[in-house]
Formats: structure tokens, sequence, C-alpha cells
């Protein structure tokens, strides 16, 4: 419950998975050679929109080594359409189109061949006929009268369209002083993982069960496989022991899935797909947020916010993924960390004609971080006050924890004061308002920018319901097994895979703290499906959460077993019976005492000794719920969404280049508050990494497409990925405000950095250009985009 | 992303290279293969036939001759950044090279196979453009020379015969009291450059500038002298003001690419600047001052 | 076609397609899985080895190309099975990774550095690593690792040898 002293938790200790990936030997789906396997190259729509007319494989087929070409006829006909969460049955989804096309890039057949080389060879040798068909790129545009249709049996282009109103909101706006309008459009950008997604599948027809390795970070991923498959989830065995190289929400790869368990089980053979880059860029469904916030604030003269009202409309390609959850999960966190008392929010999904998104760090949030962010500093502007200070007139105190927010969602615990107090004593305001100043008289634009946000963290799947009543989940859970054997070594289970988080050694360290163990001697490994108990997987910054407490309850069930059996073999009261570091004794004659070998004799080999009823051997596990969890919304929206809420403050000072446009970040420092960190070093990597993420988004990164419907950036060369240079060296400060709902008071922190660092970048950048009268509130912040900019604001000026 | 299939031969020497290249219309020459095999991936290249010339010993040099320096067309670019010879007689050359790509593209990468791709917004092009370099190539047995303002005709494309192997660059060097300046402005510190401009100036006894060549590189299909800027400020003191007004000049007709990276009038308005901070640079190079940082 | 290469200090004969890449050649026909792909377009650096004790990236070079090169990859770094050598131990220490797809190029090219530049600064670090892009670490942990390595390498017995 407390972030007290700890034996192992808290410490810097070496993250074990870290030694197999310095030695080359972590085992990626690529890594994986099954013998008899064959690959699979793409065939993709060139164009936004068409039907297809007809696929002329036989050129393909005669191609020496080429074993099968799928099309989306036969792949429908045979398979069910992915599910979708919201209640759109007129907008299903395939893994490869079948009839229309509705994306440049879309997946239109697969071609499955002795080698990738050779299957590339063969899909360039496939004719297909298509008939273009009128497309809509733009979201707004979607949703205008007389747009062409994505879907056209779905009747119009938006899948979600959905008001909520919490407090009085008209009240509050009609008598506050003040309002401020603001429009910020996130553009599309992504994760973007080193490596692509990619799956092997295989078949055994004689044990009727598909293994499949996969590059994968989701929910329910076997469900969704044998739902499209129209086979039981128990034929299917996802292998969880395959590394993932970096994810970040986006590795769904559940089209992929179908489309190889599919050919798989069609053809005999193992059948394996690797994303190449191209195909994973255009046609892998791995596009984030593009998001369009009309914000309006109302406040009075002293820059208190009391209502918001805001209109989120997302693009989210042409079929729907996740994306229209990532309206609904921000609704936790609507207000951010401030006390503002009523709310509008209108959440629009619409399709249009470019690639499918899927989910990404944060899910939403930090799009929506960037857009109040954006607000609170534009109140300041008008007021004239300084925006640090208007960020500490609406702040939630720490004393009014927990708080709850209009959407119903209640606060776990924070102290944003001192957080923010600790950055400030590290580097002065003052200090940095005079080197800002300096900057500026030397000629350059300077600004300063600050973010002050949450991290919902713990994940709870109410956002379904909230945006899809018939979706009555109220539960996330999570799972860990852990085994004593005979000769008393302990291998503990965990159920997903990771792709970076060091799960592994979370686990290990939360075994060890409870057993006072050294967590080294703990194996952790990851049985496959079938061996499985069930696990929400690492989304919704849940792990530390809900892995951590699965573990710790887990690891704490295991400790009272030894008690009881020491207890009761030593005659002693259980009252009596001290555990310590594997051992157990009696309180009032500490010589008689049990060691864990003798323990481990007494469960495995001498049941005589055991206390009555017990089962032998020394197996428990613990299936965790989310704390506060278990509820649905009420009729007008509320919820207990997540249950902790981590905070960052980022305060950062960014200079640009005038003539040039060119911005550069000068300092950066960021307070983060997690709670209790169970491996402070995992956690610093993981806010580090987190803020270059926002780098890339707030300056470099956009899936940007041209008049015609093409993604023209497909490849590295134009989609831009912060490298060492780009990303400034970052100064955190930690503060740690335990959440009086998890294991060790823990939050979590998967998601930290990126969601406030756009949204502080944004800041900096629009206080720099303040004294030319213009602002920009369109990521990503273009260096030419930004020249340009300034270059107009200096000619009006003369 | 494979390649299409394709033979592969290995030339001993430059004539065999360019025998092989004669004998199928689909053969290409590869080098460092940092630009060639990309497109051959994304099979926007498709030779039928790859002729590794990375092995033919007398194309990698680095010497002076009576024309200047002359590198050899497959010498790599970091021999060349970290050549004493170079340092010395061609510091604008020596100033750019450590912008062209990443340390791992510089160390296959090679200076003809940089030339000959053509690339809008390489550094190479843009430094020969500078300097009046001279490019050498072969063809059935025969060694031709071509002024580097004659090289490059268009984005991607120059004037290299059908069948013709580049072999080496010839830079002339200036003698005197000379100052080099080099910018470039990109998205990301080693990307293509949106606009980059180079300049070399030799100032006489009087402190008036004797001579200058100032070249725009990436804002245009291949790079470009500005010439009639050159014109008017030899003989100056090479001031603000006046180099101001004379690049204005020559850029009043400038008619700049715009793309994704960046709108025509960024690059027209980089370009005014960038120039203008190179031959400050320059300046303050040759009276041996810092420069102006990146 | 039939190639000979020297990798790790093996030769090995084996006969290609012309248009493996060094990448592909090194992955499937000699089953070393440390070199990873990423983009096959030369920009993201996963793939990086050793070519004569130099950093390149083997996405790049068509295996016939390496013919005759001493090629590094991340296997020919470990001393003996299960030991790490100081590179690879001070990127444990500090947690220079997450999913470790970027590490082995990391490596690499970390070797690379400290093999010609025995005390680089932060800045040379910085740069040395610019041509990698890494999703996870925002690359602090990275740098970290590297000067920690150089530290412990300039103050151990032995210098830090290429297997040439």
């Amino acid at each position: 419950m407390s972030a007290g002293h700890h034996r192992y938790v808290a410490t810097n200790r070496r993250v074990r998975e870290d030694r197999r990936f310095v030695a080359g030997k972590g085992q990626f789906v690529a890594d994986i050679d099954l013998p008899n396997m064959k690959h699979v190259a793409l065939v993709t729509c060139p164009y936004a929109a068409a039907r297809i007319k007809s696929i002329d494989k036989k050129a393909a087929l005669a191609t020496p080594g080429v074993h099968y070409v799928l099309d989306g006829a036969e792949l429908a006909a045979a398979t069910l359409p992915l599910m979708t969460g919201l209640d759109t049955p007129n907008v299903p989804r395939r893994p490869l189109a079948f009839e229309v096309a509705r994306y440049s890039g879309e997946w239109v057949a697969a071609v499955v061949a002795d080698t990738r080389a050779l299957a590339e060879d063969a899909a360039e040798a496939i004719e297909i006929d298509y008939e273009p068909l009128p497309f809509v790129l733009d979201a707004e545009q979607a949703i205008a009268p007389g747009a062409s249709l994505v879907h056209e049996p779905h009747g119009s282009n938006v899948l979600l369209d959905k008001t909520f109103v919490w407090g009085e909101v008209d009240k509050d706006f009609a008598t506050s002083p003040h309002k401020l309008s603001l429009r910020v459009k996130w553009a599309r950008s992504s994760t973007v993982p080193i490596e692509t997604f990619g799956v092997v599948a295989s078949w055994d027809p004689w044990s009727d069960i598909l293994d499949v390795y996969a590059s994968i970070q989701m929910p329910r991923y076997t469900d969704q496989i044998g739902a499209a498959l129209k086979i039981a989830g128990s034929s299917v065995r996802v292998h969880y022991d395959v590394d993932v190289g970096g994810s970040y929400g986006v590795k769904r790869g559940i089209k992929h899935t179908v489309l190889c368990g599919y050919l798989a089980r069609r053809l005999g053979f193992p059948v394996r797909l690797i994303e190449d880059r191209l195909e994973n860029m255009r046609g892998g469904d791995a596009h984030g947020p593009e998001r369009l916030f009309d914000i309006e604030v109302a406040f009075d003269n002293d820059g208190i916010v009391r209502s918001m009202k805001m209109r989120a409309l997302e693009n989210v390609g042409a079929y729907a993924g996740r994306s229209p959850f990532q309206l609904g999960k921000p609704i936790g966190a609507i207000v951010g960390p401030y006390k503002i008392r009523s709310v509008q929010y209108r959440a629009m999904a619409v399709v249009t004609n470019k690639t499918t998104q899927e989910a990404v760090r944060g899910f939403g949030q930090a799009p929506t971080n960037l857009a109040i962010e954006r607000v609170m500093d534009e109140v300041a502007n008008v007021l004239g006050l300084d925006p640090l200070e208007v960020r500490r007139r609406n702040l939630i105190r720490s004393d009014e924890f927990p708080y709850q927010i209009p959407s119903g969602t209640t606060y776990d615990s924070g102290n944003y004061e001192t957080v923010i107090a600790k950055v400030l004593a590290d580097t002065s305001y003052d200090e940095l308002k005079k080197e800002r100043d300096r900057l500026r008289a030397e000629g350059n634009l300077a600004g300063i920018g600050i973010a002050a946000c949450l991290e919902p963290s713990g994940g709870n799947a109410t956002f379904e319901a909230l945006l899809n009543p018939a979706n009555t989940t109220s539960t996330f859970m999570d799972s860990c097994r852990i085994n004593v054997d005979g000769l008393g070594a302990i291998t503990a289970t965990m159920h997903t895979t990771s792709s970076g988080q060091g799960h592994e050694t979370l686990v290990g360290t939360v075994i060890g703290e409870v057993l006072q163990l050294d967590p080294d001697i703990i194996r952790v490994t990851r049985p496959d499906s079938l061996n499985s108990l069930p696990s929400g997987t690492p989304v919704a910054s849940r792990m530390a959460i809900m892995l951590g407490g699965a573990a710790f309850h887990a690891a704490h069930k295991l400790k009272m077993k030894l008690t009881t059996i020491a207890a009761h073999d030593l005659g002693i009261p259980m009252e009596r019976a001290v555990y310590e570091r594997g051992e157990v004794y009696d309180r009032n004659a500490p010589d008689k005492r049990r060691s864990w070998m003798d323990l481990v004799a007494i469960a495995h080999r001498n049941y005589h000794r055991m206390p009555q009823d017990f089962e032998p051997g020394l197996a428990v596990e613990h299936i965790y719920q989310v704390p506060t969890g278990g509820t649905l919304p009420t009729k007008d929206g509320r919820v207990q969404m997540y249950p902790c809420f981590s905070f960052e403050f980022h305060l950062l000072l960014l200079a640009i280049d005038p003539d040039l446009g060119v911005p550069e970040i000068l300092r950066y420092r960021l307070g983060h508050d997690c709670g209790t960190q169970i491996n402070p070093k995992i956690v610093r990597g993981m806010t580090l990494g987190g803020i270059a993420h926002g780098i890339g988004a707030a300056f470099y990164e956009e899936f940007a497409y041209n008049d015609d419907g093409q993604l023209i950036a497909q490849t590295f060369m134009d989609y831009l990925l912060p490298s060492s240079q780009e990303v400034p060296a970052v100064d955190i400060i930690d503060h740690e405000t335990p959440s009086p709902h998890t294991v060790l008071g823990q939050k979590g922190s998967g998601e930290s950095g990126y969601l406030g660092a756009p949204a502080a970048i944004a800041n900096a950048v629009n206080d720099a250009l303040r004294p030319l009268g213009v602002s920009i509130n369109t990521l990503p912040l273009k260096i030419s985009k930004l020249g340009d900019l300034i270059a107009e604001a200096q000619a009006k000026k003369g | 992303m494979k390649a299409a299939p394709f033979r592969y031969f290995r030339a001993a020497d430059i004539d065999e290279a360019c025998a092989l290249l004669a004998a199928d219309e689909g053969a290409r020459v590869i080098a460092g293969g940092q630009t060639l095999v990309p497109m051959m991936v994304m099979r926007l290249a498709r030779p039928t036939r790859l002729i590794d010339i990375n092995r033919i010993a007398a194309l990698s040099y680095i010497r002076k001759d009576a024309n200047g320096i002359a590198i050899g067309a497959t010498t790599r670019q970091c021999l060349v950044e970290r050549d004493a010879l170079v340092a010395t007689e061609l510091p604008l050359l020596a100033r750019a090279i450590p912008f062209i790509g990443h340390n791992a593209t510089r160390a296959r990468g090679t200076i003809g196979g940089s030339l000959a791709n053509a690339d809008p917004a390489a550094e190479l092009s843009l430094i020969a453009i500078t300097l009046d370099a001279t490019l050498s190539y072969r063809a059935g047995g025969k060694t031709s020379h071509i002024p580097a303002r004659d090289f490059f005709v268009g984005p991607m494309t120059t004037s290299l015969p059908a069948g013709a192997c580049l072999t080496g660059v010839c830079f002339p060097v200036w003698l005197g009291k000379i100052g080099v300046g080099f910018h470039e402005v990109n998205a990301r510190r080693s990307d293509f450059a949106f606009v980059s401009a180079a300049a070399q100036v030799e100032f006489g006894p009087d402190g008036k500038c004797k001579r200058i060549a100032i070249g725009v590189g990436a804002a245009t299909d291949f790079p470009m002298r500005l010439e009639t800027a050159e014109q008017q400020l030899k003989g100056t003191a090479l001031d603000e003001r006046t180099v101001g007004a004379a690049l204005r000049e020559a850029l009043s007709d400038f008619e700049p690419l715009s793309d994704l990276h960046a709108s025509a009038e960024y690059r027209r308005r980089a370009a005014d600047k960038l120039a203008a901070r190179a031959i400050a640079d320059a300046c303050a190079h040759a009276q041996g001052k810092k420069t102006h940082a990146h | 076609m039939r190639i000979e290469l020297e990798v790790n200090s093996v030769t090995y004969a084996l006969d290609v397609e012309e248009r493996t890449t060094l990448l592909d050649c090194l992955r499937d026909a000699l089953g070393l899985k440390g070199a990873h792909a990423g983009c096959e377009h030369g920009v993201c650096g996963a793939c990086t080895v050793l070519l004569d004790g130099v950093a390149v990236r083997s996405c790049l070079i068509f295996a016939p190309q390496a013919e005759g090169s001493a090629i590094t990859t991340i296997e020919g770094l470990s001393p003996s099975p299960g030991e790490l050598s100081p590179i690879q131990d001070a990127f444990c220490e500090t947690h220079g990774m997450q999913c470790g797809y970027c590490t082995p190029a990391m490596i690499l090219v970390a070797y690379a550095l400290l093999a010609d530049n025995p005390s680089p600064t932060r800045e040379e670090i910085v740069e040395a690593i610019s041509g990698n892009i890494c999703r996870c670490t925002g690359y602090a942990q990275i740098v970290e690792a590297i000067a920690l390595a150089a530290e412990r390498i300039r103050g151990a017995n032995r210098p830090l040898e290429l297997r040439k």
C-alpha cells in the first residue's frame, strides 16, 4: 500500500531480459524457422478507393516456387469479418479487401511462395482490374453533405457520434465572464516500431491446433483468431515467449494472423508473413490518431476554468480498428489534472479512404492533453497571466484526493503542487524566463513550454460500454501462477507477450519482495495460450498494476501456504509462526524452525505432515480484477474508468531560428510521479522513450497523403523518426505519491513522457511565436511551416 | 522488400566494367550501393545485371595533379572525410562531407556513386558545381571529361552517356587567402537537405574579395551557381549589406521545388539566408575567426 | 551463386541468389539472427554489422559483395557462450535497451567507436549512434552504456581488440 522501505522493489536491479538482447539472442518472430515454412507477400491496391473487378492469378501461379494466391473473395467466404467494438455491421473489416478496396495500400491478394523474394516476384505478376471510385480523405469533408461514402451500406461516413454532458455546462458558460475557443489538430502519426508486425501460423490437423507465433500486443487475440477462423479458442495456441520488437500499442496484427491462419489450414504447411516496411506503412493498419479538436472553455478573471466543451473529430481511416475507442478512454481524464466542474464532450469517429488506425500509446490521451494544454496557455494569454500560475490555480490540490471528475472517474491520489515545486527547485522558473528573454534580445525566437497532465493507468474496458452499450465488460484482469518444484526451485508464469517493458523482471522482483528471496533465483516464463490464465496484455499502462498485483497476491498465497504448513508441522498456532526469507519459525522459540527445503519436502513428499485437506505440492495462482473496476456506466455516461493516475509536469525552453524556422530544445525538465517505482531504471527508460516519441509527433512525424489519396510518407526517408541528434538531454525529477488501490502503491508509466511532450513543445513554440502575434495549433510543427509562419508575420509587421 | 533478380559480375578493371555495361541495356554499375540498393529493393530500379566495381583499385585514389585534387570514383566518402590533402587543399569539400548521410553510409558510399546518382540534395553535387569540378568517365575504351555544370541535367539525371562509367572527379584548388562556408537546413541532422549553400572566397592583399563562388543546392533539380552575385561581389568587402543585395538579385527569378518537406517559399527564403551565412563563414574562415554554429 | 564469407572468424561456403542481401544471408543461410531487418532501405540501422571493423548497413550490401571482407556480427562479440563482453555488460548495467531490437546494432556501433576512439565525449557518442534509430529508449541510457563501457575498458588490462 505504501512506498515504504523495500528490499528489492524500487532498487536498481538489472533487467534480466537484457541479457539475451545484448547477445542477439532475443526470439523475435522473424527468427523463427519452422520446417517447410512458406512466405507471404501482399498485393496492394494502388487507388484510394476502387472496385475489384477481376484478379488474374495465372502468371503468378505459373512462377516457380509459388504455391498459392489467395484473394478477398475466397477469404470472405471461409472466414468471419474481424471483430469490431462498435455496433456497425455494415462496416465489415477483413484481412483482404472484398469486392471494394478502400484505401491505397489495402491488401487485395496474398501470394505464398518458397521465399519472400519469389513471393514478391509473383505478386508483381498478378493482374488486377480495378474500377477507381470516388474517395474522401478529410474528416470534415467526409461528414459534409454529398461526400462519397466509404462504406455504402452503412449510409454515412459516421461510425460514432456521441455527446456526453456532465454537470451544468450551459449554466457555467452563461455565468462565466470569459470564453475562448480554439481549434487544435493532431496530425496522423503513429508509434512505428523498428520491427514490423510478423506472424507465423502452423496448423496441425491431428491435434486440431493452430500454432501462432507473432509480434503481438493485443488483448483477446486468441478470441479474435478463433472467431474469424471459426475454430474454438482452445484450438489456437499463441506462443507468448516471442519477443516483440517494440509496439507501444499498435501491434494488433489480427488481419495478418487470420490471413496466415487461414492459409496454414488451407495449405497444410506453416505460413509466415513478415511485413516489409512498405506493407507496414501503407497497409499494416497501424496508423495512429488523426484528430481535430474544437474546444471551448469558460473561465473567470482569475483564470479559473469552470467548464469545457470539446468536440473531438477522429479520422479513423477506412475501417474501424480500435480507433473509435481512443475517443472514449480520455473520458476517464477529460479534465486533465484540473478542477473543471462541467464538461460537454462530443466524440465523432469518421471513416475516410485512408489506412486503418490501431491503438497508439495513450489510446487518445496524448492528443487530448495537447488540446487541453494549448487552451490553458491561451487562457493565460488572454488574461495576461503567467501560464504556470494559471495551472496552479486550476490544479487539484493534494488534500482534495480522492477527487471525482465530472465524468464519474475518481482520481486515486496525487500531489501535483509538490511535483511542480520539485521541478522548480531544480530549475528556477525565473532563471528560465531570463534565459528566454536573453535569447530574444539576441534576435532569436524563444519560448517556455509547460504541460501538466495525467497518465490514467491500470486499464479497464469500460470505455467500450460507454461507446457501445451492448458491451457489458467490467473487468480487465491479469494473472500469475507460481510453482515451487520438488527440489525447491521457484517458477512463475506470466500469460502474455511483452515488448520491452521488462515484465519478467517485474514479476521476479514483486515475488521476491513478498517471499523475501532474491528475485534472481525466481524463474519467470511465458507459457502459450493453452497453458495460460487470462491476461489483458500490456496495454493501457496496466502491467505494473495488474501483473504486479497478480504476482503479489500469488506470492502472498504461497507465503501463507508455507507458513500454514510450517505452523502445523511445528505444532504452533498461526499467530506465532513468523515467515522470514523462505523459512518459518516460532516467535516464542526461534530455534524451532522449518527451512525452505523442509517445507518443500513436506509439501511434495510428506503428505502425512500436511495440514488437513491441504492440496499437496506448492502451486498457487491469482487472477486479479482491476481495482475500482466492476461497474458499468450510468445512463448519463458516468463511470469509474481507470484505477490509478500518474502525473507528469513538463518544463522546457526552446529557441527557433527566425530565419530558418529550425527549433531547438535547449532545456528539458520533467517532473514525474507514478507512485512506487518497482524498477526505477525501467521507469526512467520508458519515460525518456516516451518523450522521444513525443518529440517525433511534435516536430517530424506525419503520415502525409497527397490529393490522390496516396500515402507519400511511406518509407523512413519521408516518415522521419527522431535519432539521437533530435532528442535533447532530459532531466527527470521523481516524486512518489502512492496509489491507495495497488499492492505496492505503484501506478503505471508505460505512456509517460509521450502524453505531455507534444503539448509542452507546442506551448513552447507558441510562446516563442507570441511576440510576432501568430500561433500554430497543428502538429507536426515542421520547420517549413514555422519558417513560413514567421516570415508572414514579419512581413506584416513591416 | 527484395530486389528483382539480376546477374552479378565483378569487374577487374574499368574497361571490363564498360564492356559489361555495353553488353546489356539493363546493366548498372554498383559501387557503395547506398542509394542504388534501396531503389532496387523497392523495385524502382531493376537492373538485369549488376556490375560491382568496388574492387577496381585503380578507381580509388586521392591525389594532387596538375589540375587540382583528383579523386577516384570508387573512393569511399569516409576516406575523403579523413584525408589530409583534402583538408588542406579542398576545405570546402572537407566542410561538406560530414553532412552526407551517416557514418555507416559514408563507410560504403563513394564519391562517384553520389555524383552519378545526381540527387538534387546531394552535397557532393553542390561542391562539384561550386568549385567547377571536372568529371571523367570511360566508355568504349576512351576516357572523356565533362565540366560539372554540364554533367547535371535534371533530378537524378546526368549527361553520362549510355554504357559509360564515371571514373573520377577533379576539383580545382584555389590558392591564396581562402575561406569556405557550408550550410544546409533539414528536418533532422543527417537528412536530405531542404536547401544547402556553399561558398568559397579568395581575398586579395587589399582585403577585398578577389574571387567568390556561391552554390545553392537541394532547391532546384540540380545545384546552381549564383553567378550574377559572384560578379557583383568581386572587389567588394563582402559586407552584409552588399552580400544581401547581391543575393536578393541573384535569387529574384529563382523557382525552387515544393514538396512534402518544404514549400517553394520556404526554400526561396532559406536559400537567401543560407547563402549569406555561408559567405559570412567563408569570410570569417579566411580571417581565422570562428564561424556560425550550425 | 557460390560465395565464401568470413563471419566471426569462420569461413563459410554458401550458395545464394545474387540478390540476397548480406542481412538475409547472415540470418537465413547462417542462422545468425542477431542482425535485424527494420526498414530494409538503409535508414534505421538495425541491420548493422562490422565489415573489416567498420559499421555498415548489411541490408544495403548484396551477399556476393561481402566476399573477401571480415564480417563481425553480434554473435561474434560474446567471449564465450553465456559470457558478456564489457560493452554488452555495460548495456545491461544502464539498461540501454527495452525491446532489444536495435540493440545488437547499437553494440556493434559502440564497438567500432571505442576501437577507434577510446575516450569519446557525449557528443561523439551521440553522433556515432545517430545512424541507428531506437524507438524505445530515447537514447539516453544507450549513451550512458557506451560511456560506461568506455570508462571500464580504459581501466581494464586488455585493450579492445577486434578479431580481424
